[in-house]
C-alpha cells in the first residue's frame, strides 16, 4: 500500500515557504520545471518545460526553486502522521511512502478501511491531500496510486499490462522500446527475460522484472526517531532559584540517562520554561565539546538563575561581547507567578563513541583540572564571566579576536577574510574604552583631517606629550551602504616621548585613543 | 695545548642549561630565551611566583612574553582582571588562545576566582593594586601548594620570588613592522636576590635582515 501527495514540491514549498499553492505555482531546477500546481497545468504548463516557456503559458506563475531537503523536511510530519495509524513505513521519496497492506487490512477490517484511514489521518494532522494505491511492490502501487485504483492481490501483472512503458520513467529505454514497437508494459513483460537482459542490461532487466510485476524489492522500513525530550511539571510554580536548581539537577540527569540508553551525546541543548502567567521562555546553549550530565545541570541551573532573578550575566561587558543572540538572555522582566513547566531538549546529538583523549595532552588530565577550575568560576560569577579568545577577522583589533564564554561553541564575531582595512604587527596589547584626546601641531593649533586625507597641520603633541614619530593617516571607511551603522574613520598610530605608542582615530573632527601598544 | 684552544673549552656555569646545573627541570615551566636570565633556575618555577611590576610603557606585553613559551608547550594559563586585553596581540606574542582564560570582570570576591583557578591552572596572572598582606601571603601559598605559577601584576604586592619590571622602553619604527626594546630589572629574594637586567624585543628579536632598516625613534 502506498501513500501519494500529489505535486509534493509545490506543497512542499507552499508549507515552508509559504509560496500560495492555490495559485499557478511552477517548482524550478535547472531550468526545467520539476512540478506545478493544478492551476498552473491547468494554464498549459507541464513538467520538463522549460522556466521561460512557462511562464509565456501561465504570464503569473510563481516560480520556487527546487530544494529536495525542503521537500524531505515537509515530508516528515506526514510520516509521523502515516505512523500513527499503520507500522513499518517506508519513505520512497519525499511525497510517497510506502507500508505493507496486509497488517493495516486486517487490522481495520479491508484494504479499502485502512486506506480511508490514512488520507484521514493525513488530511487532519497536516492537511494535505494524499492518494493511496494497492498493489502488488512499489512501483505498481505507485502507479495504481496515481491512476486512483485498488489492484486486488495477484492482479497486478494484468493491471500493468495495459500502461504504458512510458511509466517505467527510464526515458533512454522507452524512447528505444517504442522505435522496436513495444509500446505497453504487457508487450514487454512478454519478452524473454534473457533476451531483455543481454539486449537491455542490468537496468533493463530489472525494469522487465517492474513491468511484470514482480517488484520484490522489500521495503526499507524507517525507524521512527526517539523522543528525546524530557519535560517536569513541578507540583508548585518555581519561583526561587536553589528549588530550580533541584528541578533542573534532576531533570539534567534524565535526560542524560535517556541519551546514554540510545547510545547519543548532546552537543546542543534548548531550555524551555512556561511561567505561571503562560509565557514560554526558551533559550539555547552551545557546547564546544559534549555535554555531560553536570554541565546540563549547570547550564540549566544558569538558566533559570537568570529567568528567576533579573541579573543579567556579563552585562558589564556587553560591547566586548560580541557572540550574538545566543548570549542574549532573554530575561528584560522577571516571570510572573514562577516556573510551571520545564523542558529539555537536545538539539544536536552525535553519538558518543566514548572520550578521545588527545595525542600530546591538549585533552588530558590538565584539560580536566582546567575546566574543573574554570567550572568553578563560571558557578561562583556566572557563565560569561570567564572567556576565551577566538581569532576571526575584522579591522578593528578588538573585533579580530571575540570573547566567547567559556564553554560555548567558539565562532567568531566576523569570518576570516583579506579584510584589507586591518592593523598589521605589532598589534595593540590594550584595548580599553576610547580616550578623548586632543592632537596639535607645534603651535597648539588642532590638527584636522579633511575628507579628502589632508591635514591642517603636522602633529606634534598628543595631550600635551610631545610625538616622536607618526604614521598616517590610514582610512578606514566601514559600512559606508549603511546609513545607520556606517562610521568612516581616520586612523594614526604616534608613538609618544613618553615611550608609549598608540593608535590613534580621527573621526568627525575629534581624536581618540582607541588602543595601546603596552 | 695552545691557551686560546683551552678557553674554548672554559664556559661559565651560567651558560650551562638548568639540567646541567643540577636544578629540576619538571618543575620549571619555560620561558622565552630573551627572558630566561632574568629568572632564578631560568624559567618558571612551579609554585612560585612572580611578579610583574609597573615602570615605563611596555609592562603588559612583558608580562604576555613571560606567559608565552610556557603557554606555547602546553600550559594552561588564566588572567584575572585585566579588562583591555589584546588577545590579538597575546597571539601574536605566543600564547595559544585555545588554552587562555580571561575573567575581565572578577568583582569584589577576585580573591576566591584567583584562588579556584591556582587549582586548575599552570599559570595565573592576577591584577592587583595594593592589596592586604595577609590576600598576598594566601594566594601564594596556595600558588606554592598547587605547584602553580602566580604572577600578580600591578602594584604592592609584597613577597614574591622575582619582580620584573620595565625601567626603559624604546620603539624602533612606528605603525607597521615596528619593534621595541625593553630593558627590564628583575630584583628578588633567595637565588634571585642579585638584581639583573636584561634587553627583551618585542614581539620578538628582530631577524638578520632586518636590523639593518631598524632606526630607533627618539
Amino acid at each position: 500500500m502506498l501513500v501519494w501527495c500529489p505535486d509534493w514540491p509545490v506543497i512542499a514549498a507552499g508549507i515552508v515557504d509559504g509560496a500560495p499553492a492555490a495559485g499557478p505555482v511552477a517548482v524550478v531546477g535547472d531550468n526545467r520545471v520539476i512540478a506545478c500546481s493544478p492551476s498552473a497545468r491547468a494554464a498549459g504548463v507541464r513538467r520538463n518545460l522549460r522556466k521561460r516557456d512557462a511562464q509565456a503559458r501561465c504570464p503569473e506563475l510563481v516560480v520556487v526553486p527546487d530544494d529536495p531537503a525542503r521537500d524531505a523536511r515537509a515530508f516528515e510530519p506526514v510520516v509521523a502522521a502515516v505512523e500513527e495509524v499503520v507500522a513499518g513505513v517506508a519513505v520512497v521519496r519525499p511525497g510517497v511512502c510506502a507500508f505493507t497492506a496486509r497488517g493495516p487490512a486486517r487490522y481495520f477490517g479491508t484494504e479499502e478501511a485502512a486506506a480511508e484511514r490514512v488520507v484521514e489521518q493525513i488530511a487532519v494532522e497536516c492537511a494535505v491531500e494524499a492518494q493511496i494505491g494497492v498493489a502488488d511492490g512499489t512501483f505498481a502501487a505507485l502507479l495504481a496510486a496515481r491512476l486512483g485504483r485498488h489492484v486486488p492481490a495477484g492482479r497486478t501483472a494484468a493491471f500493468l499490462a495495459e500502461l504504458p512503458v512510458s511509466a517505467l520513467e527510464r526515458p533512454a529505454l522507452v524512447g528505444l522500446l517504442d522505435r522496436l514497437g513495444v509500446r505497453t508494459l504487457g508487450a514487454f513483460a512478454a519478452l524473454n527475460p534473457a533476451d531483455v537482459l543481454a539486449r537491455f542490461g542490468l537496468d533493463g532487466a530489472l525494469a522487465h522484472r517492474l513491468a511484470a510485476g514482480k517488484d520484490d524489492r522489500p521495503l526499507a522500513v524507517r525507524s521512527p526517531p526517539p523522543d528525546l525530550e524530557v519535560e517536569e511539571r513541578p507540583e508548585e510554580p518555581i519561583e526561587r532559584v536553589d528549588v530550580a536548581a533541584f528541578a533542573a539537577r534532576a531533570l539534567a540527569e534524565r535526560l542524560h540517562e535517556k541519551l546514554a540508553a540510545y547510545g547519543l551525546a548532546c552537543t546542543r541543548l534548548a531550555i524551555t520554561a512556561v511561567t505561571a502567567d503562560g509565557r514560554e521562555l526558551h533559550r539555547e546553549w552551545r557546547h564546544d565539546g559534549i555535554l555531560t550530565a553536570t554541565a546540563i545541570a549547570d547550564r540549566t541551573r544558569w538558566q533559570l538563575d537568570g529567568w528567576l532573578s533579573t541579573r543579567v550575566y556579563g552585562s558589564r561587558d556587553r560591547r566586548r561581547l560580541a557572540v550574538g543572540e545566543e548570549s542574549q538572555l532573554s530575561n528584560k522582566n522577571k516571570p510572573a507567578g514562577g516556573i510551571v513547566l520545564l523542558r529539555l531538549a537536545p538539539e544536536g546529538v552525535l553519538a558518543q563513541v566514548g572520550l578521545q583523549p588527545g595525542l600530546w595532552g591538549e585533552a588530558g588530565a590538565e584539560r580536566d583540572r582546567a575546566h574543573r577550575a574554570m567550572h568553578r568560576v563560571q558557578g561562583l560569577l556566572g557563565p560569561e564571566a570567564v572567556l576565551r579568545g577566538v581569532l576571526g577577522g575584522g579591522a578593528d583589533p578588538a573585533r579580530r579576536a571575540t570573547l566567547v564564554p567559556w564553554g560555548e561553541e567558539y565562532v567568531p564575531a566576523s569570518p576570516d577574510g583579506p579584510w584589507p582595512d586591518r592593523l598589521l604587527s605589532p598589534f595593540p596589547v590594550l584595548l580599553p574604552a576610547p580616550v578623548a584626546v586632543e592632537v596639535t601641531d607645534l603651535a597648539g593649533v588642532p590638527v584636522a583631517v579633511s575628507g579628502r586625507l589632508a591635514l591642517s597641520g603636522i602633529p606634534a603633541l598628543v595631550s600635551g606629550v610631545p610625538i616622536l614619530a607618526w604614521t598616517g593617516p590610514f582610512p578606514l571607511d566601514e559600512r559606508w551602504w549603511d546609513v545607520r551603522r556606517g562610521r568612516a574613520r581616520v586612523r594614526f598610530q604616534v608613538v609618544l616621548g613618553d615611550g608609549r605608542q598608540l593608535l590613534l582615530e580621527h573621526h568627525r573632527a575629534t581624536w581618540s585613543a582607541v588602543a595601546d601598544f603596552d | 695545548m695552545q691557551p686560546a684552544a683551552l678557553s674554548d673549552l672554559v664556559r661559565r656555569a651560567s651558560d650551562l642549561g638548568p639540567a646541567a646545573a643540577g636544578l629540576g627541570t619538571d618543575r620549571l615551566l619555560p620561558v622565552a630565551s630573551q627572558l630566561r636570565d632574568l629568572l632564578p633556575g631560568y624559567g618558571l618555577r612551579r609554585g612560585s611566583t612572580v611578579a610583574v611590576a609597573p615602570g615605563a610603557p611596555g609592562t603588559t606585553s612583558l608580562l604576555l612574553a613571560l606567559l608565552a613559551e610556557a603557554s606555547r608547550a602546553g600550559s594552561w594559563c588564566a588572567v584575572v582582571g585585566v579588562p583591555a586585553l589584546g588577545l590579538l596581540a597575546a597571539s601574536e606574542l605566543g600564547i595559544a588562545l585555545d588554552r587562555f582564560a580571561v575573567v575581565p570582570h572578577p568583582g569584589p570576591e577576585w580573591p576566591a576566582v584567583a584562588a579556584t583557578l591556582l587549582d586548575g591552572f599552570d599559570l595565573v596572572v592576577v591584577s592587583v593594586k595594593d592589596i592586604a598582606a595577609s590576600v598576598c601571603a594566601q594566594l601564594a601559598a596556595r600558588a606554592r601548594q598547587r605547584g602553580s605559577v602566580l604572577v600578580p601584576f600591578g602594584s604592592g604586592w609584597d613577597g614574591a620570588e622575582v619582580t620584573l619590571s620595565v625601567t626603559e622602553s624604546r620603539w624602533y619604527g612606528v605603525g607597521e613592522g615596528s619593534r621595541r626594546r625593553i630593558t627590564v630589572a628583575a630584583r628578588g629574594r633567595g637565588a634571585a636576590a642579585r638584581p639583573r637586567r636584561g634587553q627583551v624585543w618585542l614581539p620578538g628579536p628582530p631577524v638578520e635582515e632586518e636590523t639593518q632598516r631598524l632606526r630607533v625613534v627618539r
